[in-house]
């Protein structure tokens, strides 16, 4: 539904600009119902970790005295919701834009290879993120305020709304430096064949190193600081 | 009624304040959430002088006029939308048993006030473009017109909605794209979108009333998609059907309802 409103206002921009960014109105098309595709399994609208929940409630610590790592605990979890939400929010809005508007799609193998690649990362790094997100709890109490900050970071910054190519000057080179657009614009990018593989994995996986380290010495924190609330 | 429900919304707002930290980012982050909006129209803007033949400031007087409405309701009666939980859980009983009318509670249910700053921002917005549009004040009296009338509208969204929970129990998603769905797609000049869905939201369902029929008779501009003149002046006819409507709708969802849980 929101896809499909997404799909008229870039229609609507690339006729007034037709080859804006190096795309087509295909391409256009094809990259709005390609991140639609994304929300599922990234959770781009925040949550899908039942972390705030359990540190709100105190459960969390149980998991803590589990002798498993709680971050790596979590991501397996999260790696599960992502495979079944891929399956069921990611694939019916792809085949709806398909017969709605018709869309492209990568024809050699290899560059599936990239696009399964480059949305594997994104998953993890979109992960990262929201375990710092939700680890946030344990020193504010409460998540609504920082979902609200994530919410707005990432769909602004990953390319959700508009995509980043977009983005004037030197704002436009920023914000595609950033995390968030490892989450989006880069499988995007490799979906459509718009950025060279190599390059563009090596940040995501930058990118996905480096929140999942933060992440570790966020756990690390948390071990020593956590209040355990409830009776 | 209305006292009732302003008490409610206080006790709401003392809960949520309890969370100071958490509070003030909810106020900061309610406008940030808003300016993104815009900010998507501005970048949209820096790439084209006219989108579907609509410049800027004509697409910042629509957002405005429809942001205006959306984020009133917003704040006064989306929790509406939390029906749902309250079906489910069954603890719909309890406020049906209090001697307030249901609607009143539930609108009120979990209220925050940090979404009033959207509403600010929404104004700020419609003023810069009815400012640098320079409009006619002969047909600027349409504005505060179709501001309520969209508030009608966009408040029987939300009741129709809410009732639809009745039946459908567990579905916001359903709700949240009525209600949402309305707003996004009056963020930009229907012109963009196919004939057939204009058509449909024009007649069907009357969301053309929000802000595009009026606005185009503020703009004084015709219909790209040709309708006749006295279409723009339908709004507050359209509005009153549907609030009928969904006051209905809610009747029938109340006198239906079946307490659930042990």
């Amino acid at each position: 539904m929101f896809g499909i409103l997404r799909a008229y206002v870039l229609i609507a921009l690339w006729q007034a600009r037709p080859g804006l960014a190096g795309y087509d109105v295909t391409d256009a098309v094809t990259y709005c119902f390609v991140t639609q595709a994304f929300i599922g399994p990234m959770m781009l609208f925040g949550g899908g970790l039942p972390l705030p929940e359990r540190i709100r409630s105190g459960d969390i610590a149980l998991d803590l005295v589990r002798p498993a790592s709680l971050q790596l605990w979590t991501l397996a979890e999260d790696l599960g919701r992502a495979a079944y939400l891929f399956l069921v929010r990611g694939i019916p809005p792809l085949l709806l834009g398909a017969v709605l508007f018709g869309v492209t799609a990568p024809t050699s193998p290899t560059r599936w290879a990239g696009v399964l690649a480059g949305l594997l990362i994104g998953v993890l790094i979109s992960f990262g993120w929201r375990y710092l997100v939700a680890l946030s709890v344990c020193w504010l109490a409460d998540d609504r305020g920082v979902a609200v900050l994530s919410l707005v970071l990432t769909t602004f910054f990953s390319g959700m709304m508009l995509p980043l190519h977009l983005f004037p000057g030197l704002l436009g080179e920023l914000v595609r430096a950033l995390p968030w657009a490892s989450m989006v614009q880069a499988p995007a990018d490799l979906y459509l064949g718009k950025a060279p593989v190599g390059q563009t994995l090596a940040l995501q996986a930058f990118w996905a190193a480096t929140l999942f380290a933060l992440g570790l010495l966020a756990t690390r924190l948390v071990r020593h600081k956590v209040v355990i609330q409830g009776g | 009624m209305v006292r009732t429900y302003f008490l409610l919304a206080w006790t709401w707002t003392r809960a949520a304040a309890a969370y100071r930290a958490s509070f003030i980012l909810m106020l900061v982050f309610g406008l940030a959430t808003g300016a993104m909006d815009v900010a998507a129209i501005l970048v949209v803007f820096a790439n084209t002088d006219a989108l579907a033949g609509f410049t800027r400031e004509e697409v910042l007087f629509l957002y405005g006029t429809a942001s205006l409405a959306f984020t009133v309701c917003d704040t006064f009666v989306s929790n509406l939308d939390r029906i749902s939980q309250h079906i489910k859980a069954g603890t719909l009983d309890t406020f049906l048993i209090r001697p307030v009318p249901a609607w009143i509670q539930i609108a009120a249910d979990r209220f925050v006030p940090t979404r009033i700053g959207r509403v600010v921002q929404a104004v700020a917005v419609l003023a810069y473009a009815v400012a640098a549009l320079g409009l006619d004040w002969r047909r600027a009296w349409m504005i505060p017109v179709m501001i309520v009338t969209g508030i009608v509208i966009f408040a029987a969204l939300w009741t129709l909605a809410g009732a639809l929970q009745f039946a459908l129990t567990d579905a916001p998603e359903v709700a949240n794209s009525f209600t949402y769905g309305t707003y996004q797609l009056n963020q930009y000049p229907l012109s963009i979108y196919a004939r057939d869905l204009v058509r449909g939201i024009t007649y069907a369902l009357p969301l053309a009333f929000v802000n595009w029929q009026p606005g185009l008779y503020v703009l004084g501009r015709d219909d790209p998609f040709g309708t006749p003149g006295f279409m723009r002046f339908l709004g507050p006819a359209a509005a009153l059907v549907l609030a009928l409507a969904a006051a209905a709708a809610w009747r029938q969802g109340i006198r239906h309802y079946r307490s659930t849980g042990s």
